[in-house]
C-alpha cells in the first residue's frame, strides 16, 4: 500500500497522488464528520441530563411505560448489524467480493428490521397518547408509586412530589427528547441504509478490492456510530428506574 | 522588469458558459462563486442596515412600525452573521488559497466543496423566502420562548435557512481539516505552512465542534414550535435558559469562526509588505489555536444578566479574559514584524492599519463587557453593539478586504485601481469609526439596543453614526465598481506583483486549474524573506 | 503510515459476544435497586460497549495518531459541554437569588 508504485488505479482521483493518500484523506474526512455527530447528539443529552436532574420523578414514571422488550431487541438488532458491517468491511479488506455483499446485505437487513420495530413503537406511542403536542396526555398511574421518590432538588423550593399537571408537563418534555433523539437516530440509520444499498450494488459491481475500499470503511465507521449513539439511548430513555 | 502577460491558458479560461461554472469542482471556481453569492447577501444584509440607520436619525419612531423595525435588525443579524461573516474569508479566500498554499492541486474532497455551497444556496433561499414571506422578528438569537412558542413571524423557514447553512459550514471546515492534513507537498511540514493556513485549521475545528450544537438547538427550537414539543418553553416546563447555553456553545466560538481566518489574512499581508518573517511565527501559529480552544469555554459571559447563577458567571467572567492573551500576543507579534520594517501604503496595507486599530479598540472594549460588574450595566445597551460591530466588521470585514484587495492579482491576474483602492480603504476606516465609535457612547449613556425610538438627547450621536454609516456605505460599494472594473480592463498583474514568498505566487496568475503543472518540492521556510529571495521574486 | 489492519474473524466474534452480555447486565442491573448508582452502572456500561465498538470494530485500536486524536477530541468538546452548562446548573440554589425586577 504505501510507497511503491502501482500503475494508476482506476480508483484514483486526479488530486491524489497514491491510493493510500487518497484512502487516508477518506478515513480522516469520515472521522472528522462523526466528530461533528459527537457534538450533535452531545447537544441532546446535556439536554436530556438537565431534565432528567430536575424532573427525576417524571422521567422515571415515563420511562417504565416503555415496553422493554421491543428495546431490547433492537439492541441486539443494531449490535448484531454492527457485527455484520463489521465482517463486511473483514472481507472486503480480504477481497473477498461475494462475502462483502452478503454481509452488506445482512446489514440492511438488520437496519430494516430495527427501522420496522421503531415503527411498531412509536405506533403504540400514538395509541397511548404519549406523542408531544396538543393531544399528549400522560396518565398518572405510575405517577404515584414515583411520588415515593425523592426528584432531585434542582432549584430551591422545588416541589419534590408532583401534582398531576406538572406530572403531564414534565413527562411530555422526557418524551418530546425521546421523539427528537430516536426520531434523528432513525433518520441517522435511513441515511445510512440508502448509503449501505449503494455500497452494496457497488460492491456488487466489482468496484472494491483489498487496495480499494475505502467507501466499505467508511459506510461502516458512521454505521458504527450510529450503533454507538443506540448504545446509549437505550439506558437514558428505557431504564430510568425498572426497579420497585 | 518586463511586462508580464496574461496567460492564455487558466482556470477561468477553462470552460465557458453556466453550466461549466455550476457544476465545477475547481476550489478556485467555487470560490468565485462564494464570492458572488455572499456578495450579494453582503449588500442585502447591508440594506437592512440602512433601514436601521435611517429609523434612528430621528428619535420619534416616525419610519417603520416597531414591528418592521424589530424585523429589520433580525434579518440584517441573520444575513450577516450567517450568510455573510461565517463564510466570507473561509469560503472565498480559504477556498481559493488553501491548495495552493500547501502544493496541492484542489481540496481534498472537490465534490463535497461544491455541494457545500448548493447548501449554502439553499440556505439562502429559505432564508430568502422568510423575508418576502413578511420577515421574521426574534433578533439573530432566536432566543426562546419567543422564537418558539410565541413569535407569529416565519421563525421556521429562517431557523431552517440558518440550519442549513450551518452545514455548508461543516463541510468547508471538514475540508479544509483533511486538507491541510493529507494534501500539503511533499517535504511542507506543519511549521513551514503560511499562518493563513494555521489560522483556518483552527477556523475549521471551531467549524466541525460548533455548528452541530447550534444545529441540534434549532432542531428542538424547530421541534417545539412546529410539533407542540415541550422543551425549551417555560410553560411546558423547560427553560430557555438552556437554549441559550446551547446557542452560545456555538454563537461565541462562532465570532472566531469569523475573526480567526482574518487574522490569518493580516499574517500574510503584514510579513508580504514588510518584507520580514512574521515575529514569533510559532506563537502566532498556537495563538490560532489557542483562541479555537479558549473560544469554546467563555460562551455564558453573553448571559451574565439572564439568570445563570453568579458562581458560573464569575468563572465564565474569570475564563474571559484568557481569550485576551493569545490575541494580545498576535498584535504583539505584527507589531514586533512591522517594526523597522519597510512600511508601505498599498492598499491591503491600509487595510492593515485599519484593522489594527479596530481590532484593538474591538478588544479591549471587550474586556469591559468580560468582567462581570460593567457588564450588568452595559448589557444590551449600544455598547454591546458597537462592541461586536468592532471585532465582527471592523476586524473581519477589514481582514476580509484587505484580503480580497491582497489576492485578487492572483484570483484574476489583473490590477484594480491604485488611487480608488486606497481612497476605498480610507473611506471604510473612517466611516466605520464614525457609525460605530458613538455608539460606545450612546450605550454608556444607557441606549439600549433593538429600539426603534430614543430621547431626544441622544440624537446628535444618533446621526453621527447615521452619517458615518453612508460614507462606510460608499466605502463598501467603492471596491464593486473598480474590482468588477478590473476584470477586463485592469492592467496585467504578473505572478507574484507583490514580491511575496509563499506559494501561491509561484504558478501563473490566474492559476491553472490544477494550480502547479508539477507538485512544487523545494519548499522555502515560511516568510523566507531574504535578500536573495526578494531579488528572485521581484524578477518575476 | 498505517497499512490497513485487518483483524481475526474471532476477535469479531468475541466482542459481539462481549457486547451482547453487557446489554444483558445492563437490563438486569436497571431492575436492582442500587440507589443512586443505577445511574451510574449504566453509563458505565454504556461507556464501555462504546469503547468496544470504537477499539475494535471501528479499528481505532489499530489507527493512526491522528484518529486517536479526532475520537478524545470529540469527548473533550462534549465534556466542555456538559462541565460548563452544568457548573450553572449546579449552583442553582446556592443563593437565594432574585432576579432584579421581581
Amino acid at each position: 500500500m504505501h510507497g511503491h508504485d502501482h500503475a494508476h488505479h482506476p480508483a484514483l482521483q486526479h488530486h491524489f497522488s497514491t491510493m493510500s493518500q487518497q484512502r487516508e484523506a477518506g478515513v480522516l474526512g469520515m472521522w472528522v464528520f462523526l466528530l461533528t455527530e459527537v457534538l450533535f447528539f452531545g447537544g441532546l443529552f446535556i439536554t436530556y441530563t438537565l431534565y432528567r436532574m430536575w424532573y427525576y420523578e417524571a422521567f422515571a414514571a415515563a420511562s417504565k411505560s416503555i415496553e422493554i422488550t421491543p428495546g431490547l431487541i433492537n439492541t441486539v438488532v443494531l449490535i448484531g448489524s454492527s457485527l455484520t458491517m463489521a465482517l463486511s468491511v473483514r472481507a472486503s479488506q480480504t477481497n473477498q467480493r461475494k462475502a462483502t455483499v452478503n454481509w452488506l446485505i445482512a446489514t440492511i437487513i438488520l437496519g430494516s428490521v430495527f427501522l420496522g420495530i421503531k415503527v411498531y413503537e412509536y405506533a403504540d406511542k400514538f395509541e397511548h397518547h404519549h406523542v408531544p403536542g396538543p393531544s399528549f396526555q400522560f396518565a398518572s398511574e405510575h405517577g404515584a408509586e414515583g411520588a415515593a421518590h425523592e426528584a432531585a432538588p434542582a432549584e430551591g423550593g422545588h416541589e419534590v412530589t408532583m401534582g398531576p399537571d406538572q406530572l403531564q408537563r414534565t413527562t411530555q418534555i422526557f418524551f418530546s427528547l425521546y421523539f427528537v433523539m430516536t426520531g434523528l437516530h432513525a433518520l441517522h440509520m435511513i441515511v445510512g441504509i440508502v448509503i449501505l444499498f449503494i455500497i452494496t450494488w457497488m460492491a456488487h459491481k466489482g468496484r472494491f478490492d483489498s487496495e480499494y475500499h475505502a467507501p466499505v470503511e467508511m459506510t461502516g465507521l458512521y454505521w458504527h456510530f450510529v450503533d454507538i449513539v443506540w448504545i446509549f439511548l437505550f439506558p437514558l430513555l428505557y431504564l430510568v428506574e425498572r426497579h420497585n | 522588469m518586463e511586462t508580464p502577460v496574461y496567460p492564455a491558458h487558466n482556470y477561468l479560461s477553462n470552460g465557458h458558459g453556466l453550466k461549466s461554472w455550476l457544476l465545477t469542482k475547481d476550489h478556485k471556481r467555487i470560490a468565485i462563486l462564494y464570492l458572488i453569492s455572499i456578495s450579494a447577501f453582503f449588500f442585502l444584509g447591508g440594506l437592512f442596515a440602512v433601514g436601521i440607520r435611517l429609523e434612528l436619525t430621528t428619535p420619534q419612531g416616525d419610519l417603520f412600525q416597531p414591528d418592521t423595525y424589530n424585523k429589520f435588525f433580525t434579518l440584517h443579524g441573520v444575513i450577516m452573521v450567517f450568510f455573510f461573516l461565517i463564510p466570507s474569508v473561509p469560503a472565498v479566500l480559504g477556498n481559493f488559497l488553501i491548495p495552493p498554499m500547501i502544493g496541492a492541486k484542489d481540496l481534498a474532497f472537490p465534490r463535497i466543496n461544491l455541494l457545500s455551497w448548493y447548501i449554502y444556496v439553499i440556505g439562502g433561499i429559505f432564508t430568502l423566502f422568510a423575508i418576502v414571506a413578511g420577515g421574521v422578528d426574534t433578533g439573530w438569537t432566536f432566543y426562546t420562548p419567543y422564537s418558539s412558542a410565541s413569535s407569529s413571524t416565519n421563525v421556521a423557514a429562517t431557523a431552517l435557512g440558518v440550519f442549513i447553512a450551518g452545514f455548508s459550514s461543516i463541510l468547508t471546515g471538514l475540508n479544509f481539516i483533511v486538507t491541510i492534513h493529507r494534501m500539503r507537498a511533499p517535504g511542507l511540514h506543519w511549521f513551514k505552512l503560511p499562518l493563513f493556513v494555521w489560522a483556518h485549521y483552527a477556523t475549521s475545528l471551531i467549524q466541525v465542534l460548533g455548528t452541530p450544537v447550534v444545529a441540534i438547538t434549532i432542531v428542538m427550537v424547530f421541534a417545539e414550535r412546529a410539533f407542540g414539543f415541550g422543551i425549551f418553553d417555560p410553560q411546558r416546563g423547560g427553560d430557555p435558559v438552556l437554549f441559550q447555553h446551547l446557542f452560545w456553545f456555538y454563537s461565541h466560538p462562532a465570532v472566531y469562526i469569523m475573526i480567526l481566518p482574518a487574522l490569518g489574512v493580516i499574517s500574510e499581508i503584514v510579513s508580504t509588505f514588510s518584507r520580514k518573517r512574521i515575529f514569533g511565527y510559532s506563537f502566532v501559529a498556537f495563538s490560532s489555536l489557542a483562541i479555537a480552544v479558549f473560544g469554546f469555554i467563555v460562551w455564558a459571559h453573553h448571559m451574565f444578566v439572564a439568570g445563570i447563577t453568579v458562581y458560573a458567571a464569575m468563572v465564565f467572567s474569570f475564563l474571559s479574559f484568557s481569550v485576551a492573551i493569545p490575541s494580545a500576543v498576535k498584535v504583539f507579534n505584527w507589531s514586533a514584524t512591522l517594526h523597522r520594517g519597510s512600511l508601505s501604503f498599498e492598499a491591503p496595507m491600509l487595510y492593515v492599519y485599519g484593522f489594527f486599530g479596530l481590532f484593538l479598540i474591538g478588544g479591549l472594549t471587550g474586556l469591559f463587557l468580560a468582567t462581570l460588574g460593567t457588564d450588568i450595566h452595559l448589557h444590551d445597551t449600544y455598547f454591546v453593539v458597537a462592541h461586536f460591530h468592532y471585532i465582527m466588521v471592523g476586524g473581519a470585514i477589514m481582514g476580509y478586504l484587505g484580503g480580497i484587495h491582497f489576492w485578487w492579482p492572483k484570483m484574476i491576474g489583473r490590477m484594480y485601481s491604485e488611487f480608488w483602492s486606497r481612497i476605498s480603504a480610507i473611506l471604510v476606516f473612517v466611516g466605520f469609526n464614525l457609525t460605530f465609535f458613538p455608539q460606545f457612547v450612546l450605550g454608556y449613556m444607557g441606549m439600549p439596543r433593538r429600539y426603534h425610538m430614543y430621547p431626544d438627547e441622544f440624537q446628535v450621536l444618533n446621526v453621527l453614526s447615521s452619517g458615518g454609516a453612508a460614507v462606510l456605505g460608499l466605502g463598501y460599494l467603492l471596491p464593486v465598481i473598480y474590482l468588477v472594473y478590473s476584470i477586463k480592463y485592469g492592467e496585467v498583474a504578473g505572478n507574484n506583483p507583490w514580491g511575496a514568498s509563499g506559494l501561491e505566487w509561484r504558478t501563473q496568475s490566474p492559476p491553472l486549474t490544477e494550480n502547479f503543472l508539477e507538485v512544487p518540492t523545494d519548499i522555502p521556510e515560511a516568510y523566507e524573506y531574504t535578500p536573495k529571495v526578494i531579488r528572485e521574486a521581484k524578477l518575476v | 503510515m498505517s497499512s490497513v489492519h485487518v483483524s481475526p474473524l474471532s476477535t469479531y466474534l468475541t466482542i459481539f459476544t462481549a457486547l451482547m452480555v453487557l446489554s444483558a447486565i445492563t437490563v438486569g442491573a436497571a431492575f436492582v435497586d442500587l440507589g443512586s448508582l443505577n445511574p451510574v452502572v449504566a453509563l458505565a456500561i454504556a461507556g464501555l460497549k462504546a469503547t468496544l465498538v470504537i477499539l475494535y470494530f471501528m479499528h481505532v485500536k489499530y489507527s493512526s495518531r491522528l484518529t486517536k486524536l479526532t475520537v478524545v477530541l470529540s469527548m473533550f468538546f462534549v465534556a466542555i459541554l456538559f462541565a460548563e452548562t452544568l457548573m450553572d446548573y449546579a449552583t442553582r440554589g446556592w443563593l437565594n437569588y432574585v432576579p432584579m425586577g421581581q
